[in-house]
């Protein structure tokens, strides 16, 4: 039955515990945050975000889940851990952040940052292919033609810069193009892979 | 002393010049890294974002195989080291038994900058040096995920580590204290949003000048990478003529203990340590 919750805005203004609990689920409980914000004061990269750390952890235990999976926040996490580190209630936010860049791809949620996620995919793609290690111009490789912008870079002279540094560790002996070595567990970790994809 | 030794994947690319400086100094502190047969990517940064089934069976199956080889494992990379020690804590808690028992005498996991400057080892290279590297001024990096977070990685000092500077005094060199050694330079963003990591970066070339120092000193080839390739990038877009080589602690080590092949590690760098080593006559 809806009541006084229509008058002051609806759906949006109803408490959902659904989020807190998949969370809770996945050893990444958020119940315990009491907004000291020490997450979001040692953060580095809080001038990229959207919504400061510190926000993430509030609504997501509101249930606020569209503005969560919706964030550029958890894109442009570092992964430093310096928020885990010193969160006095261990909640563990980076690991937040993992979980909800996640979720947001599962659910099929538009990410704000797509070169961000197109570098991890191309990241465990270029594993695969190599079959258990990362050969790293493989990767490069893969994220340039998946991110397609290579007009725009080739205009704004981008492509160009990429292309010199590739050459000067290519002339070092940094990049080297000779596939990663053949593993014994090979097909184990295909296996890995498959199984991976079709999990729910 | 025989450990097992993870090298990890970007030791065979791009930090080639890590790999063989690790190899040139190990044998001189008496050390034998016996590299782990057939081991795989931990997965890094791309899988405990996007992917977290992978972010542990990756990993786990290099501690697995470690387990088997029976001898502690020493982690040069510190996002690799990070991800092996989650594994580890997984395999330990109550979902570890589904990879099967656990092993008859536990190991541990080191990171390569906590092994090396274990007492005995900084006695041994101390009584090795044969080149002081005297007067030169340098902050130690130590960067994130060695260190973070201490659940993981059973660290005390994660806040304010000091095993590099120990290091770089026995070695003879200046190492100058300052407040961002464990701040993060964001190296996991450095392919698809150069921009973020070049207002890090340069924080960190400011503070470094600012405490007066001459190099910067790291154990962790991501932030190795992310502080010498841009150098030239960022110092033409702020005009501001940074210049300041990132050395790997072991490499200064090789120098130190000279090691014949110091010059051919540092010709691998973009920002060239060789002119400021020279300047000091440590080269």
């Amino acid at each position: 039955m809806e009541t006084s919750h229509t008058e002051i805005g609806g759906e949006a203004l109803k408490p959902g515990f659904a989020l807190a609990a998949r969370l809770r689920e996945a050893h990444l409980a958020v119940d315990a945050c009491y907004q000291c914000k020490k997450c979001s004061s040692g953060c580095p990269l809080t001038f990229a975000m959207d919504l400061l750390p510190d926000q993430v952890i509030r609504l997501a235990l509101l249930g606020q889940e569209d503005l969560v999976l919706r964030a550029t926040t958890p894109w442009v996490c570092s992964s430093c851990e310096t928020c885990t580190t010193r969160c006095p209630n261990g909640i563990d936010i980076a690991g937040v952040m993992d979980w909800l860049k996640e979720e947001a791809l599962r659910r099929g949620y538009a990410v704000p940052q797509e070169q961000v996620s197109r570098f991890h995919q191309s990241f465990l793609e270029a594993v695969r292919l190599g079959g258990g290690r990362l050969s790293e111009p493989l990767l490069l490789g893969l994220y340039s033609i998946k991110s397609g912008k290579t007009l725009e870079k080739l205009k704004s002279g981008e492509l160009k810069e990429e292309i010199l540094l590739g050459w000067e560790l290519a002339r070092r002996g940094r990049l080297r193009l000779r596939p990663p070595k053949r593993l014994k567990g090979a097909p184990e970790i295909a296996r890995m892979f498959q199984a991976a994809q079709e999990r729910p | 002393m025989q450990v097992s030794y993870y090298p990890g994947c970007t030791l065979e690319g791009t930090a080639v010049d890590y790999a063989a400086s690790i190899a040139a100094v190990a044998p001189l502190l008496e050390v034998e890294l016996i590299e782990l047969e057939d081991w795989n990517c931990c997965g890094a940064s791309a899988a405990h974002s996007i992917n977290h089934t992978l972010a542990l069976e990756l990993p786990v199956r290099n501690v697995l195989i470690a387990w088997e080889a029976g001898r502690d494992l020493v982690v040069p990379c510190a996002l690799c080291f990070n991800r092996l020690k989650v594994a580890e804590k997984a395999l330990a808690g109550p979902e570890g038994r589904k990879w099967g028992p656990p092993p008859p005498r536990p190991l541990k996991i080191w990171d390569l900058l906590d092994y090396f400057s274990q007492p005995a080892l900084l006695q041994t290279l101390k009584d090795k040096v044969v080149r002081p590297l005297t007067g030169l001024r340098a902050v130690c990096y130590y960067g994130c995920l060695a260190a973070r977070p201490p659940k993981v990685t059973d660290k005390e000092d994660y806040e304010d580590p000091q095993n590099m500077e120990a290091i770089l005094q026995v070695l003879g060199a200046e190492p100058v204290d300052w407040s961002f050694k464990t701040d993060c330079c964001g190296a996991g963003l450095t392919v698809a949003r150069p921009d973020l990591i070049e207002a890090l970066v340069q924080r960190l070339y400011d503070r470094a000048l600012a405490a007066e120092a001459e190099c910067f000193v790291v154990s962790c080839q991501m932030c190795q990478a992310n502080l010498d390739l841009p150098q030239r990038r960022i110092a033409k877009k702020t005009g501001r003529p940074y210049y300041l080589p990132v050395l790997y602690f072991t490499e200064l080590m090789g120098l130190a203990l000279g090691h014949p092949d110091v010059s051919n590690w540092l010709g691998k760098h973009l920002t060239d340590p060789r002119p400021l080593l020279q300047s000091k006559n440590l080269l």
